[in-house]
């Protein structure tokens, strides 16, 4: 049988395998930033954090429904300022584990994308990621960046100019033409995109006769967005030569290898861990190396991209 | 019946008043999976959600203390009206024993009394040492009571019971059962006392942590133990009360 090697590159760093905590999950705090890395987690990433500290939307924020996950937590964040000690410390406590750090940030305008990320840059995480593409906040942003590839690339362009860290630009699965984006966001100067942020969405209790989520619209995740994300990661391969973080409704080894053969460089873990906590990303890597092993892949960076051949 | 994930709907089927700001919501069915020490989401549509530990599962009941605006809507709800309740969520008490003593602080009395309830059904000892700042504080005392378990009761200013903390009956339970193993739920200062407690006379205990909690499916963040409670306890950082929790078991 073949032997798998986990291990993987990406933007020059080493990672110890290709499953990254998406942002948004756990990722508030130095001490559950190194927990998911403790678990299993080959890299991790931030809550989104923007220029001003939120609380957020009032419950129900989440819930589980028969295909996944629904959310609108709605950007809980410390503020900018208050986030570069939180990233300087989960810096110091992953490099212990070999986890490279990866700092979500967002903004209500372009020019303000380009100071948090400035701000943010001073904890040195090992790339910033742009979320251009929360779906929750529309009541009060106003259309998401990612919409249009004329506003996503004008965000890349200035946080671009504000550092010189690798960036990768989060995009959404709502859109025309997500090839066309990811060609504007690389022709900015991203290093890399991840693809994709939840997808628009609504429950609606029947006997309560409204939406559940207290922001009423929320985004889905979980298996329901699997399908989709593997279109639109597939789509941008095809695209650019971007390396491409792959994430949506990944919940099993199989599911990593289909990211990856859909041509993901790393594999973003999210709602999965709804459904055993943090132990989901040595599940998963487990998983995925057996099925590696059993369909002869040596290597991470060969599954990349074959189902485009 | 409902499950871990999106929201069933209850009717309330009778309010029992626990204390001047402290009512037991009994409602029309069961939650038959629920384990004492785990946790709902209750949801009252256009008004907010928020977590309660698990009073009594046939029929489902949820003891509401008015602190807050979703609970204050819930403390003026009536028979008849409607709740919308996901869950059990989280993880609850085990019955490590066969002797337990449970010590409950104001309305962390709760989740105990359904603790008290399933031990007792197995044939197991249970003592309950009940505390709280004054006598009009107290909550459930004569359902414990009704249990036939002993009822062992402190309040700050000693209007009920010894006057003291409850650390006080739960030393003198412990002097008559010392292979007891002791479940507690209330404010973690007191939780935190009992540990330090316990862990001076190496007993096995289980604390249930009360937190802010959001999405109630180890997702958001929001209720993680603060690191220095974790260290407190001598447990790995990142304890996510809804996932990991509420019940915290801690010493042999």
């Amino acid at each position: 049988m073949t032997q798998a090697r986990l291990s993987c590159g990406f933007l020059g760093l080493t990672l110890r395998n290709p499953l990254v905590l998406a942002s948004g999950i756990l990722g508030t705090s130095p001490s559950l930033l190194e927990r998911a890395a403790r678990e299993g987690a080959g890299a991790v990433t931030t809550k989104s954090c923007g220029p001003e500290p939120r609380a957020g939307h009032p419950n129900p924020v989440a819930l589980a429904w028969d295909g996944g996950v629904i959310n609108a937590v709605g950007l809980t964040n410390p503020g900018a300022q208050e986030e570069v000690p939180l990233l300087r410390a989960a810096k110091q406590r992953l490099a212990a584990l070999g986890a490279p750090l990866f700092a979500s940030i967002f903004a209500p305008t372009t020019e303000l994308f380009g100071e948090v990320a400035r701000v943010i840059a001073a904890a040195e995480p090992d790339l910033i990621e742009v979320n251009i593409s929360c779906p929750n906040v529309a009541s009060e942003f106003g259309t998401p960046f990612s919409a249009a590839a004329g506003s996503a690339a004008a965000v890349t362009r200035a946080v671009r100019k504000a550092v010189s860290l690798p960036i990768s630009i989060k995009l959404a699965p709502n859109v025309a033409n997500i090839g066309q984006i990811a060609r504007a966001v690389a022709d900015e100067g991203a290093d890399a995109v991840t693809a994709i942020n939840t997808m628009p969405a609504m429950l609606i209790d029947a006997a309560a006769g409204k939406p559940v989520l207290y922001n009423r619209s929320g985004g889905l995740s979980g298996p329901a967005l699997k399908p989709i994300a593997l279109r639109c990661v597939y789509e941008i391969a095809r695209t650019v030569s971007l390396p491409i973080i792959g994430t949506g409704g990944v919940s099993t080894g199989t599911d990593a290898a289909e990211m990856l053969l859909a041509g993901a460089s790393l594999v973003g873990i999210g709602s999965a861990v709804w459904q055993d906590g943090p132990a989901a990303f040595a599940r998963i890597g487990a998983e995925l190396r057996t099925f590696m092993q059993a369909a002869g892949y040596e290597t991470v960076e060969a599954l990349r991209g074959r189902a485009a051949a | 019946m409902s499950q871990k994930g999106l929201f069933s709907v209850f009717r309330v089927q009778s309010v029992r008043q626990e204390n001047a700001r402290t009512q037991t919501l009994i409602l029309d069915a069961g939650l038959p999976n629920a384990w004492p020490g785990q946790f709902v989401m209750a949801w009252l549509p256009g008004i907010g959600e928020k977590p309660f530990s698990i009073s009594g599962n046939s029929p489902l009941s949820l003891t509401v203390c008015d602190v807050g605006p979703v609970s204050h809507a819930l403390c003026q709800i009536k028979a008849g009206d409607q709740l919308w309740v996901r869950g059990p969520l989280g993880q609850g008490f085990t019955l490590s024993r066969q002797a337990h003593i449970l010590v409950g602080g104001g309305y962390g009395a709760a989740p105990l009394h359904f603790l008290a309830k399933q031990a007792l059904a197995l044939g197991h000892e249970v003592t309950a040492c009940l505390g709280a700042k004054t006598r009009a504080d107290l909550i459930m005392v004569e359902q414990f009571e009704e249990l036939g378990c002993p009822v062992l009761i402190a309040t700050e200013d000693g209007s009920a019971g010894v006057q003291g903390l409850v650390s006080l009956p739960l030393l003198h339970a412990l002097g008559q059962n010392p292979r007891a193993g002791v479940y507690a739920c209330g404010p973690s200062g007191m939780l935190l006392a009992v540990h330090r407690l316990c862990q001076s006379v190496q007993v096995a205990v289980q604390l249930s942590f009360e937190a802010l909690i959001r999405c109630g499916i180890g997702l958001c963040g929001s209720c993680e133990l603060s690191e220095e409670t974790c260290q407190l306890l001598g447990i790995p950082s990142g304890f996510l009360v809804c996932h990991d929790g509420p019940v915290v078991k801690t010493g042999s």
